[in-house]
């Protein structure tokens, strides 16, 4: 591991080199994105200079090199959920594969069908192309989640009509990592007729997959949430029963017809080199993962009340911490600890002002929404790195309190609800 | 957010941070904001008998520029007449902080506070008669 971080790092320095202290700054927003494993990239260099050519050039060495190395990626992402490597298309990225999934899907079989069903906690790409189709003229529900984060399956029967043609419900949130329980929402929507996708870009290499168990229809997958290089995804598309899903992009027909355009070699041998990794390894970081956020989360109870964790314990990831720190603001939390690399919830963070709206579907209220921070740790977290932030963000929620009036007010037991705030 | 030096230093080495008797005849508190928003500023002077605001006091619950917004009116409503400390403008303190545009409110926020303070200093003194109380707070 400390290899890994010294290749990360770039210093010569060996793997006996002094733990003590952790490197700072310290990364610990591994949801927003990952470093690249450093085998990632030795996987994907030689397609750079070497085996350079177009894989769709039939005729030569070149192409049949580059051709092999997209092909066995190919091979590697599908092994990592269980699918077939004709059923994997390459995408630029989760938010493309998200788009084409529900506009695809939604647009190839609109004359018979025009509703959908998701949820208010997907991430703003499924959201804003719901919105957009609606737009169109679809009909579109957004299910709304439990305290936990997680979906009722009565409300989503409920919602299933005749018209609905997919149900996007996303494997595991991005802010809170809570897990939905796919294989049940996979069996509503087997039984009714109805196309099940889900964003897994949190979820793969993190949580077993398996499409068919799941009864999984469409899947979109990330590249540098896993590891892997930032500008390439996937979208897993069913073969048995067919998915049929009209193109977004359109040429030389590749992927099948689904989506057109040269694949970036090195980007699509990084994407599969990440899968090939993270099938292997998953298991075990699970395991280091869980031990390290336990850590984390009792060290910081330990030593603070009115500390409260957003989503639920169990069913989330162990890589995500999502705490609301009551009576202190989130991004002045966030100046306090300059060498921890987080994000937070809180309205002053968002460029539009605007809290967490995945905190608010919780039904989280605006003033601990406004305190929470998002903690992600990941394959390259040490335990030092989990100690001595917990030691500083204590210290910074010790010094914030000592400063907050809504605090001291707590302590002299007023309740704060029954205040006539003067909003301005 | 890249912040000026001035309001990293606010925020590091807050000035006048802590509580006034609110009780305290010569004492004005201003409370102002919501939770709900991310913001709440409370404001205390403390006024000399020559008129003159002797002591400043504030807690605030919010970001990096509305704590230096508030630490910074603290700082300089000291010294100064109720009505010249009610001349204090959002744009000065915006404008010694360097905040960026998205955070201008705060000053706002911040020039509010000290307005609430002087308030609830001048109602106290208003029949001659000491009231408890502050402003924008429910009994």
């Amino acid at each position: 591991m400390s290899v890994t971080k010294t290749v990360l790092n770039g210093s010569a320095s060996t793997a006996g080199a002094n733990t003590n202290q952790p490197q700072l700054p310290i990364y610990l927003d591994y949801q927003a994105t990952t470093p690249c494993d450093p085998r990632v990239v030795q996987a994907m260099l030689p397609y750079f200079t070497e085996k350079f050519g177009n894989p769709h050039s039939r005729n030569h060495s070149f192409g049949w090199d580059a051709e092999e190395g997209v092909e066995n990626a190919r091979r590697q992402v599908a092994s990592i959920i269980g699918a077939d490597e004709k059923e994997v298309i390459f995408t630029s990225g989760a938010t493309e594969s998200n788009n084409l999934a529900l506009k695809g899907v939604a647009h190839f079989h609109k004359d018979k069908k025009n509703h959908i069903i998701t949820t208010v906690t997907e991430h703003k790409c499924i959201l804003d192309s719901a919105r957009h189709l609606e737009m169109e003229g679809f009909e579109v529900t957004y299910l709304p989640v439990q305290q936990n984060g997680l979906i009722d399956l009565e409300q989503l029967k409920a919602a299933i009509t005749d018209k609905t043609v997919i149900v996007s419900v996303m494997a595991v949130n991005n802010e809170i990592g809570v897990i939905q329980p796919l294989a049940e929402i996979g069996k509503i929507c087997r039984a009714r007729g109805v196309y099940f996708h889900t964003d897994a870009a949190q979820a793969v290499g993190k949580i077993p997959l398996d499409v068919n168990a799941m009864n999984i229809d469409l899947m979109s997958i990330s590249g540098h949430k896993i590891y892997g290089p930032k500008g390439i995804g996937a979208l897993y598309v069913r073969r048995k029963p067919r998915v049929r899903l009209e193109a977004s992009i359109h040429g030389g027909g590749q992927e099948r017809g689904m989506r057109s355009g040269t694949l970036p070699t090195p980007l699509c041998v990084g994407l599969g080199e990440a899968c090939a990794i993270a099938e292997k390894e998953m298991g075990a970081e699970a395991e280091r993962l869980k031990y390290l956020s336990d850590r984390m989360y009792n060290k910081i109870t330990e030593q603070l009340p009115e500390v409260f964790l957003n989503g639920d314990r169990a069913q989330r990831i162990p890589g995500n911490l999502n705490i609301s720190f009551a009576y202190v603001e989130g991004e002045g939390l966030m100046m306090g600890i300059k060498d921890l690399a987080v994000s937070s919830g809180s309205a002053c963070t968002s460029a539009s002002l605007e809290p967490s709206y995945v905190l608010r579907a919780l039904g989280v209220e605006e003033e601990l929404a406004h305190t929470s921070l998002r903690l992600g740790i990941g394959r390259f977290t040490t335990e030092q790195d989990v100690d001595y932030a917990v030691e500083h963000i204590v210290q910074s929620v010790n010094r914030l309190r000592a400063m907050s009036p809504l605090w001291e007010m707590a302590q002299e037991g007023i309740d704060i609800k029954s205040i006539q705030w003067a909003e301005h | 957010m890249a912040y000026s030096n001035e309001l990293l230093d606010h925020y590091d080495n807050p000035r006048n941070v802590g509580t006034l008797d609110k009780g305290d005849n010569s004492v004005g508190t201003g409370l102002v904001g919501a939770p709900a928003c991310g913001d709440v500023m409370k404001l205390q002077i403390k006024v000399g008998v020559d008129g003159r605001i002797e002591d400043a006091k504030f807690k605030t619950f919010g970001c990096g520029s509305a704590i230096a917004s508030s630490s910074l009116a603290t700082e300089w409503v000291k010294g100064k007449t109720l009505d010249e400390a009610e001349q204090i403008k959002n744009t000065h303190i915006a404008k010694e902080l360097s905040l960026p545009p998205v955070k201008i409110h705060c000053s706002v926020l911040a020039e509010d506070a000290i307005k609430a303070a002087i308030k609830d200093y001048r109602d106290k003194h208003l029949s001659g008669e000491t009231q408890l109380g502050v402003s924008g707070a429910a009994e």
